[in-house]
């Protein structure tokens, strides 16, 4: 299609866009509020008026809202033209009427889209003299500020919230010039993305709390493209730094993986790099226990002579990168190195990897765009935002098209696709242990057991193959349930499994296995999502190793006496009596990692690691897409990668660079071979200069540090990346992998984003971030056979994790603002059992499991089955348990009288 | 006047003092026997009987109804719920005609809305009606128990196996919620706030499914159309468009009033025939022909015919049909000043040139009346006046709302530019 915007003419690859798209894909400055390229149009602003004439000979043109336009054959398109001109300037002195114009004192200031639409749409002057409307604030809980007389009433934050993200806290209130946007009643925000408000609203009306705590302005952060390490999705990301401090998280847009969005946790988790309990010293344990300073050198001395034994084991970390753990790997021997995992979880983690291997896998991209869902087992809410925001949208996709085809509305019509859906959902099956944040997309949740749960996914890939091994002594109404499951993926264009580790079953995992085996002898379009518990767990996978009790065993046979642990706490990954006894079997202890924990406090020499903000690395994500994570700003010695403390006590090895250890890589596994091509080379310079990772605006370097020494110091060098950590460099716009933060010129805010993407929404100029580096095989796959479910211990109740997406991640509770929205430790019951106990809601209880007695208040659920109770999992304040396992609960006897312990 | 012009159709069955219209009465009068027709015809040749009588939408919109009835797919293609809507949200300024209609003859607005079910082959009927319209809504009410006991409503309309249900919802109070799409928004249960369209209701309205909106005084003459006849029905009419209409007078007449007249009436013959011409001691000044949201028409318009093109020509719209005068001892300032409140406060707050413009409107007539107008207050009005209009705005609402500013703005320049020089209103 061809179209002439201000007289020259362009060819619409895409006629599917609305001319707001079309305009800003083409370069043109369309100014907006309301549109946003995922939430799409809804004509509510009126700020992106343009002009379009029906064809050359209309010579009077009429006003129309682009972002509402469907572009048209020889359409006449002009954005310059002076009434279009001063419509949009009138639209933003009207914008502007009720603005507190407080900009010195926003924490917006600076990349505020209101800020930039105002310059760029030419209102300079205030006409009005009448008084600005004012609001009441609320306090939204630790991570958003909220200041409604900044509004510019654009509902971009409702529309997100509620609409998108299913909220539903978050609505509009009172009407005419009072539109209110809020909760019902002050009090946290609900919904895990909470924190995408900051970034969709375009002015200061949601900010992030945790910045204002450490405030600084965007053109004085230093920034750097980013891997989230919070869940195994891999959210790309831009953390800020100045003045040694991590200050905020922002959205690195990803096409394929988060797009524009972030959870809560991903976002606000980063401030445990500023935490107290960061390990910013090589720490020695002396003979009253204490741990001492000592020099790198003096450390690194020490680790070599510890070392010298010969009889090495080094644990890998999930959560370290690649390349730390293939350091690791490197130092012990592959032999000698282990994943720091229970049998139980080591298990899930090698099935995973496995049908990772076998069957085409969901970016998160796919997920959003399935037309059938059945998510097996995972309260993904919980374990994998994300994926829990894109399965929303699954949730919806079916309907959405058969509606815009039937009445012709274009994809891009927001405000007629949601008249015409309405509450219409898709087909989405929902089968999980307990409640989910999920269960209002599904038609009736299901739930039950892990081991039941997999019954009912084996009885769907029955269902859909014969071949396909059946489920004997299904329940009838579980039967029944398999069939419409079948029935509905069978029949979808693009059916999705979802399923993952978290509910402790390699049964399960097994199940959604056949499921997509079954669906994809048919439907090539059939996608399976796996979740991984954490940032590097599939890249952990990659490197096979033992599991803890393998460590414990070598440890006894004297096939080793020395234990190097490579950032990991195991008491986190595995029961307390294990861990304790393999610290107790190593004579020596070594370990690394950059927060104290219960595992360095059993070791006899710490060395000091770099967080993700200090260190470059590679992580690899759930469906095996590796992707580089840049530092921040560099490590303060002695603090350094854990690669480079690794490769600094292994003999014969010589990585002084990061593209020397990625070599190293490359060539040690077919696995890896892609790990040196998955962003621009070190040597990589634009029109002959590094990327910057400050903005040009960068202010005080001459006198950050004067009250040191006045001299300012150089900029640290950064032989690892073609980034600098300085405000020198080129100013153009790096290949996707390498951009560090959005600006443009007149887009200082990150609506920006589009001036980096070859077209609104699309793929990166220069590339999309990572490549997937494990690609299912092209054998057809075959069946798991059903396995009775099998459990621990002795009980009546079947204790099945609960995860916290506030709580069950190791890192990001050292975040103040996590921490206080994390549970406290509870057991949570069904109605029928908690009936039978005698147990009320908030009752105190006593849990038996697995050995140990834990007094816990008990939460009543609807949705827990009978026979079953829920036990938050990973929680700081509760011991490791492996689960499934069964136990008991009883209430707790009355309250010991005083005098007694 | 032709003696055609004579017969009242809509209004002629109502009692002198006020009290509704029951069904037994009703019948007597004729009542039911459109419906009767209508359940002997296709629905195809419902719609093509009302449009032959070239029914206008008398909401102020004017659509052609039998048109807007065709547009709707037929359950072939669009298989389904669809659904019948008749909005009686009636609150525009100097507006009461069809509270007229529905406390008067309730039946009549039910068998039109059972005639305008069979015409699109709804099933089901919502009857949104202003929530301030206490006394209608009961009668409605009333009226709808009466109809369901004898079987013109329900499950099995008058044995025919066609099902119409029909309820009856009040409105929250919202200027907006009169929007037919708006309309639809609160009787999902959202906010009051207009869509986008196309897709029209007809094709996705009510829960995104066809939907057809008419207002009350057009669904009333649907009987009249069904039982007698498009030509008869075309004959009412002084003018191009079918039937009557209901014409109402407010403001400092002698006799102010609503009545039922042939579509075409000169305006002169309703202002002075009819209202009994200004108040003494009082000179007309200009009026507003169809509510607030049309624009002045001046002496010079006085003969203007009352149908929808003649209006249109004389530079306003028909709207309602429900004029509001003002005279030479009132303020226009003040009167525009009160309008323009009305419509700031009944903003729904979606889009900008409305939630933001009209409030700065309201504020500025208000420093103008109140002495404290400045130079480029004009100015500030005109650039309103100019800016915001259809496709500039969401909905009708704003553009709707500049229509008297921009007469008032043309006509009565001179008591503006008094108001700003000598800083207080001269009528007071």
């Amino acid at each position: 299609m061809k179209i002439y915007i201000e007289n020259r003419r362009f060819d619409l690859t895409d006629p599917s866009v609305n001319l707001l798209e079309a305009c800003l894909s083409l370069g043109f400055d369309v100014p907006y509020f309301c549109w946003h390229p995922v939430l799409r149009s809804v004509g509510a602003c009126r700020q992106c008026a343009v002009k379009v004439f029906k064809d050359e000979a209309d010579t009077r043109g009429r006003i129309v809202m682009s972002c509402m336009t469907a572009p048209a054959e020889g359409m006449r398109v002009s954005v310059n033209d002076d009434e279009a001109r001063e419509f949009r300037a009138k639209v933003i002195e009207w914008l502007m009427l009720n603005h507190p114009h407080d900009c010195p004192i926003c924490d917006e200031g600076g990349e505020c889209h209101l800020q930039d639409v105002t310059v760029m749409a030419g209102h300079v002057r205030r006409q009005s003299r009448f008084p600005k409307r004012t609001h009441r604030n609320q306090d939204l809980g630790p991570l958003v500020n909220h200041e409604m007389n900044r509004c510019i009433q654009c509902y971009r934050c409702v529309r997100f919230y509620a609409d998108y993200a299913g909220g539903r806290d978050v609505g509009v209130q009172g009407c005419h010039d009072g539109v209110y946007f809020g909760r019902p009643s002050p009090g946290p925000l609900e919904s895990e993305f909470s924190g995408n408000l900051v970034e969709v609203c375009p002015t200061g009306v949601f900010t992030d709390k945790s910045l204002k705590r450490h405030y600084t302005r965007k053109w004085d952060l230093q920034t750097a493209p980013s891997v989230c390490v919070h869940c195994g999705l891999g959210c790309n990301t831009f953390p800020g730094q100045r003045y040694g401090t991590l200050r905020r998280v922002r959205t690195r847009y990803h096409r394929e993986v988060n797009g524009y969005f972030l959870c809560d946790r991903g976002r606000y988790g980063y401030e445990f790099v500023n935490s107290p309990r960061r390990i910013l010293q090589a720490l020695l344990r002396q003979g009253d226990n204490a741990l001492a300073q000592v020099s790198a050198e003096e450390a690194i001395r020490l680790a070599k002579s510890l070392l010298s034994s010969g009889k090495c084991i080094g644990l890998g970390s999930p959560r370290a990168t690649l390349e730390s753990n293939f350091a690791l790997r490197t130092l012990v021997s592959p032999s000698r190195f282990f994943h720091p995992l229970a049998v139980s979880q080591h298990l899930l983690s090698g099935s995973s990897l496995s049908l990772l291997r076998r069957f085409p896998l969901a970016s998160l991209r796919d997920v959003s765009q399935s037309t059938a869902v059945f998510l097996l087992g995972e309260d993904v809410s919980n374990t994998a935002p994300l994926l829990a925001l894109a399965l929303r949208q699954a949730a919806v996709r079916a309907p959405r098209l058969a509606k815009a085809a039937l009445l012709k509305i274009p994809a891009w019509h927001e405000a007629a696709l949601r008249t015409a859906v309405q509450e219409e959902k898709g087909p989405f099956f929902l089968a999980a242990t307990g409640p989910t944040r999920l269960d209002d997309l599904a038609a009736a949740p299901y739930r039950a057991a892990p081991g039941d749960l997999a019954a009912l996914g084996f009885a769907v890939a029955h269902a859909l193959d014969p071949a396909a091994p059946a489920v004997p002594n299904l329940p009838p109404a579980a039967a029944e349930l398999a069939e419409r499951i079948a029935a509905s993926l069978k029949s979808a264009a693009a059916p999705l499994i979802v399923s993952g580790p978290s509910c402790g079953s390699e049964a399960l995992l097994h199940a959604a296995a056949n499921v997509a085996a079954a669906l994809g002898k048919t439907n090539p379009q059939a996608r399976l999502c796996l979740t991984a518990p954490e940032c590097n767990s599939v890249g952990l996978a990659l490197l096979p190793g033992g599991n803890l009790a393998d460590v414990l065993r070598a440890l006894r046979d004297g096939s080793a006496d020395t234990l190097i642990v490579l950032e990991s706490d195991l008491y986190r990954h595995a029961d307390a009596a294990l861990v304790d006894e393999i610290f107790t079997a190593a004579k020596h202890v070594i370990v690394i990692d950059s927060l104290a924990n219960a595992t360095t406090a059993r070791a006899e020499l710490v060395l000091p690691a770099a967080t993700f903000a200090e260190s470059s690395g590679t992580l690899v994500n759930n469906e095996g897409r590796a992707q580089r994570s840049y530092a921040v700003c560099p490590p303060k010695a002695p603090v350094q990668e854990s690669w480079r403390w690794l490769t600094a006590l292994t003999p014969n090895v010589s990585w002084p660079r990061w593209e020397d250890i990625l070599a190293a890589m490359a060539v040690s596994s077919g696995d890896f071979r892609d790990v040196t091509t998955l962003g621009p080379a070190a040597d990589f310079r634009l029109v002959g200069q590094k990327i910057p990772r400050q903005p040009h605006r960068y202010s005080g370097r001459t006198a950050m540090t004067a009250h040191i020494d006045v001299r300012e110091p150089a900029p640290a060098a950064d032989l690892d990346t073609p980034l600098a950590f300085s405000m020198e460099g080129s100013p153009l716009n790096p290949p996707g992998p390498l951009i560090p933060r959005y600006w443009s010129p007149r887009w200082n805010s990150d609506q920006g984003v589009h001036k980096f993407q070859i077209e609104v929404a699309g793929p990166l100029q220069g590339g999309d971030p990572g490549k997937r580096i494990i690609e299912p095989s092209s054998e057809p796959a075959g069946y798991f056979a059903p396995t009775p479910p099998a459990s621990e211990g002795d009980g009546e109740i079947l204790f099945t994790p609960a995860w916290h997406v506030f709580g069950s991640e190791e890192l990001s509770v050292h975040s103040p603002g996590i921490a206080e929205l994390a549970p406290r430790p509870y057991v949570a019951l069904g109605p029928v059992d908690a009936g039978r106990l005698g147990v009320r809601d908030g009752a105190p209880v006593t849990v038996t499991l697995a050995g140990r007695t834990l007094a816990l208040p008990a939460r009543i659920l609807e949705a827990i089955p009978p026979g079953a109770a829920a036990l938050p999992a990973a929680l700081a304040d509760l011991p490791f348990f492996s689960l499934p396992a069964r136990g008991s609960v009883s209430l707790a006897a009355p309250a010991a009288p005083e005098g007694r312990p | 006047m032709t003696p055609a012009a004579l017969e009242k159709p809509l209004t002629g069955r109502m009692r002198a003092d006020g009290s509704p219209v029951l069904l037994r009465a009703y019948e007597a009068a004729g009542g039911y026997q459109g419906l009767r027709k209508a359940l002997g015809l296709s629905p195809k040749d419902i719609q093509g009987e009302i449009h032959r009588a070239k029914l206008r939408g008398r909401g102020g919109g004017g659509f052609d109804t039998g048109v807007k009835m065709g547009l709707m797919p037929p359950p072939a293609d669009l298989p389904g719920e669809r659904y019948v809507v008749a909005n009686a949200d009636e609150m525009e300024p100097g507006t009461m005609k069809d509270r007229w209609l529905m406390e008067g003859d309730p039946h009549q607005l039910i068998e039109g809305l059972l005639i305008a079910a069979l015409a699109v082959e709804a099933q089901t009927a919502f009857l949104f009606i202003r929530g301030e319209y206490g006394e209608p809504m009961a009668r409605l009410q009333q009226a709808l128990g009466e109809a369901a006991a004898a079987g013109y409503v329900g499950a099995n309309v008058l044995g025919s196996g066609r099902r119409v249900e029909v309820y009856v919802h009040p409105s929250a109070g919202r200027y907006i919620c009169g929007e037919e799409t708006g309309l639809l928004g609160a009787l999902e249960g959202r906010r009051a706030v207009p869509r986008a369209k196309p897709p029209f209701p007809v094709v996705s309205g009510l829960w995104g499914r066809p939907t057809l909106i008419d207002n009350v005084e057009t669904l009333c003459n649907l009987p009249h159309i069904l039982a007698r006849g498009a030509a008869w029905y075309l004959g009412l009419s002084l003018g191009p468009d079918g039937g009557t209409k209901l014409f109402g007078v407010s403001g400092r007449v002698k006799r102010p009033g609503l009545w039922e007249l042939p579509m075409g009436t000169p305006l002169r013959e309703i202002l002075f025939d009819h209202a009994g011409g200004m108040a003494d001691g009082l000179n007309f000044r200009a009026l507003l022909p169809g509510g607030a949201s049309t624009n002045f028409l001046l002496d010079a318009h006085l003969d203007v015919a009352m149908d929808f093109a003649s209006v249109e020509k004389a530079g306003s719209r028909l709207g309602t049909g429900t004029m509001i005068v003002l005279d030479d001892r009132t303020c226009p300032v003040g009167m525009l000043l009160s309008m323009e409140r009305f419509f700031a406060r009944e903003s729904c707050g979606w889009c900008t040139p409305c939630r933001e413009g009209l409030p700065w409107v309201a504020n500025t007539l208000e420093a103008i009346e109140d002495g404290r107008g400045e130079e480029g207050d004009l100015q500030v009005l005109a650039d309103h006046v100019r800016l915001i209009k259809m496709s500039a705005t969401f909905c009708a609402l704003a553009p709707g709302a500049m229509e008297p500013l921009r007469g008032a703005m043309q006509y009565f320049r001179d008591d503006f530019e008094r108001h700003v020089r000598e800083k207080r209103c001269p009528w007071k």
